[in-house]
């Protein structure tokens, strides 16, 4: 009898382990292996400013209301209140201490594509890496470039404050697994050149989705209400559906997006507001093809 | 009879005073004062853009219109008017009043400069136009609700 109970507890030990090491297996950090970053030319440093706007770092690793040059500060500290506590956004300055100054390609590369710092840890979804998992390894070299141009800031930024179980980095794996993807949020039916291009700069660095996707309980997008609106994560309103189902932009021709974009200007010259307004002010330093590119997928996925 | 006809006249009192009260709600008349905004900035834009030929007496008249409307604006935003009526104000306004009067202050004396120097073509209609036009992504940014 007693051998069967010890048999019996070791085969449970050993489905217990089996387990922990599928969940595991799973679960853990996933970097892109070395070669993934290697072989790339010297970064193209136009193209990184130009993904530098388009990805909006300012508006979270910027000091709050920074104008001009101090935009360029991007020393963190930042509080972003959530359902699941406060982040505190990171010194992303080139600072070999306190910022990223002493990453590496590939240690960089991995945060922006992979959700993995450069320990090995999983990193928090506010940093919209599972948008960023688009961006080819020659846009991530070269806003890397780009980045280590800008000026350093010794700022140390807090560590996150964040309610159980959330601080626990091990249960980011599980929220990866459900709902991390560097696949293309829709299918589009023979897009053109122009279509794929805003389709890689809104799914991709632009994380257009990350605001206008509704998401649900676990904090994980709605992928079948891709860009259709929802409640305001940051607060009170609503985020607007920008598919050409919208009641709000749905009229707009892709000429007047561009422009809005470009502008801030409604077609009958209301503005942006809320946080669209630095949005747009970041969106603003892109080249008029690319905004046109932009207009031009937002006119092309399916109208919610 | 007496009484009949003062009922009819008190009922008759209370609606054309439940009429005024209606029409004089905060929240409609700065929502009006934003359609004028608005359709003043409309005008410019046509001009900017080229849909319309320069108009000096029409530009004078938007501006204008912009410098005296945004200068009301704050003062339609009393304790009580926080919600209703479609209302995109964010609650944020009563938290900074003063600023959010500034703000709206600054549209208004922005504007008062460009009628000092009038835009004389379609450039500097242009140019008065993105000066105006940051002004209103500012204020909305920190005190509007809708995106």
């Amino acid at each position: 009898m007693a051998s069967i109970t010890a048999k019996l507890a070791l085969a449970g030990a050993i489905v217990v382990v089996a387990g922990a090491a599928v969940a595991y297996g799973l679960t853990r950090p996933q970097p892109y292996p070395a070669e993934h970053w290697a072989g790339l030319a010297a970064p193209d440093l136009a193209n990184g400013e130009t993904l530098f706007w388009a990805g909006g770092c300012v508006s979270c690793h910027a000091q709050k209301d920074a104008k001009g040059e101090e935009q360029k500060v991007l020393s963190g500290g930042r509080a972003l209140p959530t359902a699941f506590g406060t982040f505190h956004v990171p010194n992303i300055s080139p600072d070999p201490k306190a910022g990223i100054g002493a990453w590496t390609l590939a240690e960089f590369g991995n945060a922006m594509t992979r959700g993995v710092g450069p320990e090995g840890e999983h990193l928090y979804p506010s940093f919209p890496y599972s948008s960023y998992a688009r961006m080819t390894p020659k846009d991530v070299n070269d806003l890397f470039g780009y980045l280590k141009t800008l000026p350093a800031s010794p700022n140390v930024a807090s560590p996150h404050d964040l309610s159980f179980p959330f601080n626990l980095r091990v249960t980011l794996g599980g929220w990866k697994l459900l709902f991390f993807s560097a696949e293309p949020r829709v299918a589009l039916n023979a897009p053109s050149e122009i279509v794929k291009r805003g389709q890689y700069l809104v799914e991709g660095p632009g994380h257009c989705g990350e605001c206008h996707t509704p998401r649900n309980a676990l904090g994980g997008l709605q992928t079948d209400q891709w860009l259709a609106g929802g409640p305001n994560p940051e607060g009170e309103g609503r985020i607007p559906d920008i598919t050409p189902g919208s009641q709000t932009i749905g009229s707009w021709s892709e000429g007047d997006i561009a422009n809005y974009l470009e502008t801030g200007f409604t077609p009958d010259f209301d503005s942006a507001g809320g946080s669209m307004v630095e949005v747009q002010q970041n969106l603003s330093h892109l080249p008029k093809s690319d905004l046109a590119a932009i207009a031009a997928y937002l006119k092309a996925v399916p109208a919610r | 009879m007496n009484l009949k006809r003062v009922s009819t006249a008190v009922m008759a009192l209370c609606l054309g005073a439940g009429m005024a009260f209606a029409a004089g709600e905060p929240q409609a008349e700065r929502q009006a004062l934003m359609k004028k905004i608005g359709g003043s900035m409309g005008e410019l834009g046509a001009i900017a853009k080229g849909q319309k030929p320069y108009d000096a007496a029409t530009v004078k008249t938007a501006v204008s219109t912009i410098s005296a409307s945004a200068k009301d604006f704050p003062n339609h935003f009393p304790a009580g008017s926080e919600t209703g009526m479609d209302t995109a104000a964010s609650p944020a306004i009563w938290q900074n009043m003063a600023d959010f009067k500034a703000k709206a202050m600054k549209l208004s004396t922005d504007a008062d400069t460009v009628l000092a120097s009038m835009p004389t073509d379609q450039a500097s209609v242009g140019q008065a136009l993105q000066t105006l036009g940051a002004d209103c992504g500012t204020c909305h940014q920190a005190y509007r609700l809708k995106r």
